[in-house]
């Protein structure tokens, strides 16, 4: 493939030199034109060339029309979170064109279609034009598909521009087209249209391009929901409700579509799971709960909104104690809010959500490759402790492609609980559904279809004793209550333990979730500028020991996350009261996935 | 693995249990509550089915109707739910072991105010369960406030006048597609017992509006929920007769031209022997033309008023194993062999 000439220019910042592999590109489409194949397949080429990289769909609530942005960032350091600058535009929507052109870094380069009619009025950046319908025009492709094969034509002109490898574009769309011929000639011929007019009419005079690397053949690349989905399914998901909901759809489409090709087995009669679409979240909850106290591993997906609705089923299945796994797939709120954003905003109403006295479990996948782990423990734990446990995720770790882990068999053997059948009931003369038998606060439970005539209990969300049966005495009340409570506190031991980096600095960062790939950007440009720091990612509420031990062993304790007060850090002030002081937020709630800088510039602006 | 009753002289069913195995703890409603009558039928109904009590699960509401599984069924697994939100713990508890019959109840509060979302959804989707609404136009736990299914002009003490044009709960299950559908009086036991026979010999859901009255709220004669307009104005659709599967019909007891059977999902048998009216309950518009003409007439039919016993029901199209239920597979058919972990990255990129 032939390579660019990058001519000699004064542009600021790069003093002339290529920059390779260390940069952001931002592609502005509109929404429904069919531009994600063409971002993913540029995405996908760059990982498959070896180069750490990262993409974000910035996309609007709706289904045609207005505004979306992609944005890749290549970094030759590993850095994957979003970088609030691009030095590569390529503007393909005229309703934002102006601000596109001025969104480009000084000394970068804008690419735009030539159907879009406006004064460049820059001089500080390298401008392209190219004619972006004139190939998918030319090309055999339907007239039904011309317009979304048409963004083909910016893949065509930045593969010569940035020097891409062909090849691996091909491989990408084969990917993407699942080996389908047809659709992969045509979106090919489009983008090698497209590079050839290049290569005759374009003269490059900016910096940047790619090169080759070999980083990313430990990866995979994988959207958190797809990867929560299919732990689940390893798992051994048996129900599943659910509602759509924008983020957290795929969650359940990825249970849905992929479920047969893991769990259905030739020979095998009839499916071991059950799915069911549900009217709505509260219905989608109370089915899961039934399942749950039918003895199945159960689970729900939703976001905030859905939460909301579920409050009342989760305060009765943690009361009753049925295990059930809910994945809140966080966006923008509250209210409907800003449905396609992501934030971190329903940590403190989820930690409590309900009337009465009640914590949960929370599970915080900080990458895709963790979603997957946590689709399976989550059904461990919450068997094993026969309560609700929600997974935290959230828009920009659930529906973004990643660059992560492989996805890992489970380690240990599905954890059933204290599950009883009837040889078990045979061995025991006096079970009762609540009683603390090991001091552990978590009692023995059985399900429907255990014939023991001794089996059957009542569940129910009234006050109740030992045995299930229907209570109001205050001492009934209040001695069930102090063994849930040690319940929660038992459950510590089954909680993942935080992830920790560094040792002996004076301050600490606490996060959590997808501000990890910001956070570990962040801690090397403040070691630059001389502040050292030491990082804990928490992976659980309840807190493990570790973290205790992590926040007294700093001076300072910085808990950044992405929602406006700060609430993980109000539920560790709460855990460590004495620790308050040192305790400084770091909350940013822009909708927007978290940027090193952002970090790195609020813990300086503490540290000065 | 029944526990049979040792105690001499007391008459045992097929599965060697007595009519005490059936009962649950001591009801707390009112005395002549029609509620407390619907929890005998149900037991009556269990024993003489010779059901094996852990072959059930019971589930309600919130309400007084919603309290009555403590009841009956000692021996079964019971859910007391949350209000308005019955159907949906049903529905996913008959994953668990679907095999089992499933026996709910609920009130017209419960059902038809607060739960009319789930109500409609469960009857869309045939869950394989009777669903009993223990209908008697009132709320009685929060002590007397018109339900839905209250008629329009109703007066009540605290509440002054209704103004609202009612909920009819059949014509509800009829829109929504139920396919078992029947209205009965708590006043009259025997059809009460036969129906929810009936109802649980059915392989779908299973919509019982009983006329319970609450001697408490709502029993003024001129009131449609009490016991007094009930045994003015009822009229029996048919002579309603459950016949089990394994007895033989004596065809010489109906006399050939007045009657109607039904063959249920198990191979139970429905009787119906005409009285007045011509009455087909396989056919839906007639189902809904007798409703609209029970409502002009002021008249409380009772009887199946629908059933069609060939629609799959929920479990049958989530194709589980007839063999065994979800809940007793283990880590073997649930976990994905461990060489499945590379088809799932492979499925990445």
């Amino acid at each position: 493939m032939a390579t660019p000439q990058v001519q000699e220019t004064q542009q600021q910042g790069t003093g002339g030199k290529a920059v390779v592999n260390d940069f952001s590109m931002t592609v502005a489409t509109k929404n429904g034109s069919g531009s994600q194949t063409s971002n993913l397949t540029l995405l996908r080429a760059l990982f498959k060339m070896g180069i750490p990289v990262s993409g974000k769909n910035l996309f609007p609530s709706n289904i045609q029309g207005l505004p979306t942005w992609y944005t890749i960032r290549l970094s030759k350091k590993g850095y994957l979170a979003r970088r609030a600058e691009h030095e590569i535009v390529v503007a393909m929507n005229e309703d934002t064109f102006v601000e596109d052109l001025a969104s480009v870094a000084p000394g970068g380069a804008f690419y735009y279609g030539d159907h879009l009619k406006f004064e460049i009025t820059r001089t500080d950046i390298s401008v392209y034009s190219f004619p972006a319908k004139k190939f998918a025009k030319e090309s055999d492709a339907p007239a039904t598909l011309r317009d979304y094969v048409a963004n083909m034509a910016y893949v065509g002109v930045l593969v010569y521009m940035l020097d891409i490898d062909m090849a691996k574009i091909r491989e990408a769309l084969e990917y993407h087209f699942d080996g389908k011929q047809k659709p992969i000639a045509i979106n090919m011929g489009v983008i090698e249209a497209a590079y050839e007019w290049t290569k005759a009419n374009l003269t490059k005079t900016d910096p940047f391009r790619v090169e080759a690397m070999d980083e990313t053949k430990d990866f995979i690349m994988a959207d958190g929901n797809t990867a929560g989905a299919l732990g689940s399914i390893f798992g051994g998901l048996q129900f599943m409700a659910w509602y759509p909901i924008t983020p957290a759809s795929s969650v359940a489409e990825g249970v849905s579509h992929n479920i047969a090709k893991f769990r259905d087995k030739e020979g095998q009669e009839g499916k071991t799971y059950g799915i069911v679409q549900a009217e709505d979240e509260l219905a989608a909850i109370g089915m899961a709960v039934g399942a749950g106290w039918s003895g199945l591993r159960a689970m729900t997906s939703t976001s905030g909104p859905g939460i909301s609705l579920m409050t009342e089923f989760v305060g009765m299945a943690a009361y009753a104690e049925i295990p059930v796994v809910i994945w809140d797939v966080q966006r923008v709120g509250p209210s409907t809010g800003l449905p396609t954003r992501t934030s971190q905003g329903d940590i403190i109403s989820t930690y409590l959500l309900g009337h009465g006295d009640t914590k949960h479990i929370l599970l915080l996948p900080g990458s895709a490759s963790e979603c997957f782990e946590f689709g399976w423990k989550s059904f461990d734990i919450a068997e094993r402790m026969q309560t609700p446990v929600f997974v935290m995720s959230d828009l920009d770790l659930g529906m973004n492609t990643w660059m992560t882990k492989p996805f890992e068999y489970p380690n240990t053997p599905m954890d059933r609980g204290k599950l009883l059948w009837e040889e078990d009931l045979e061995k025991i003369a006096d079970w009762q559904r609540y009683k603390d038998v090991d001091g552990d606060g978590i009692p023995y439970r059985t399900a429907p279809g255990n014939k023991h005539p001794r089996s059957a209990w009542f569940a129910r969300g009234t006050g109740h004793n030992d045995n299930a049966k229907y209570s109001e005495r205050s001492d009934d009340w209040e001695r069930n209550m102090a063994r849930l409570k040690k319940k929660f506190e038992t459950a510590i031991e089954y909680m993942p333990k935080p992830e920790v980096q560094g040792d002996g600095a004076k301050i600490g960062i606490i996060s959590y979730g997808s501000t990890d790939a910001a956070i570990l950007e962040a801690r090397d440009y403040l070691a630059e500028n001389g502040i050292a720091s030491d990082y804990l990612r928490l992976r659980a509420v309840p807190f493990t020991s570790e973290v205790k031990s992590f926040i007294d062993a700093h001076e300072r304790i910085y808990v950044v996350e992405m929602n406006r007060d700060g609430q993980m850090h109000m539920i560790l002030r709460l855990e460590y009261p004495e620790h308050t002081m040192k305790m400084i937020s770091l909350a940013k709630h822009d909708g927007m996935p978290l940027t090193a800088k952002w970090v790195q510039e609020a813990v300086e602006l503490q540290e000065k | 693995m029944t526990e049979t009753a040792q105690m001499p002289n007391v008459q045992l069913n097929l599965v060697g249990l007595s009519k005490n195995d059936y009962r649950g703890a001591p009801t707390t409603l009112c005395a002549g509550c029609g509620h407390n009558s619907i929890s005998n039928q149900i037991i009556a109904a269990a024993y003489e089915l010779n059901v094996v009590p852990e072959d059930m699960i019971k589930l309600s509401g919130i309400g007084c109707s919603s309290k009555s599984p403590a009841y009956f069924l000692n021996r079964s697994f019971g859910f007391n739910s949350l209000h308005g939100r019955m159907p949906s713990v049903a529905t996913g508890a008959m994953f668990g072991d679907h095999r089992m019959r499933a026996l709910a109840v609920s009130g017209d509060g419960d059902t038809t105010n607060i739960g009319m979302g789930q109500f409609k959804h469960i009857m869309r989707r045939n869950v394989p369960m009777v669903y009993i609404i223990e209908n008697n136009g009132v709320y009685g736990l929060t002590k007397g406030q018109f339900s839905a299914t209250a008629e329009k002009g109703l007066r009540l003490k605290y509440q002054g006048l209704n103004p609202f044009t009612p909920v009819d709960v059949v014509e509800e299950a009829m829109a929504s597609g139920a396919t078992f559908v029947a209205r009965s009086f708590a006043g009259d036991a025997n059809q009460v017992k036969s129906l929810i026979k009936a109802a649980l010999s059915h392989n779908g859901l299973a919509v019982l509006d009983i006329i319970s009255p609450c001697v408490t709220f709502n029993n003024e004669d001129d009131s449609r929920h009490s016991y007094g307009w009930g045994r003015e104005h009822r009229e029996p659709l048919h002579d309603f007769t459950f016949v089990p599967r394994e007895e033989e019909i004596q065809l010489t007891d109906f006399p050939e031209g007045t009657t109607t059977t039904v063959t249920l999902h198990d191979g139970a048998k429905v009787v119906l022997k005409k009285i007045d009216r011509d009455y087909d309950p396989t056919s839906r518009s007639a189902a809904i033309h007798l409703l609209e003409s029970a409502r002009d007439e002021e008249v409380l039919l009772t009887g199946l008023i629908y059933v069609d016993p060939d629609q799959p029901s929920l479990t049958d199209v989530a194709e589980l194993s007839a063999q065994r239920p979800l809940n007793r597979l283990t880590e073997t058919d649930l976990r994905p062999d461990k060489s499945m972990i590379d088809i799932a990255n492979a499925m990445m990129f």
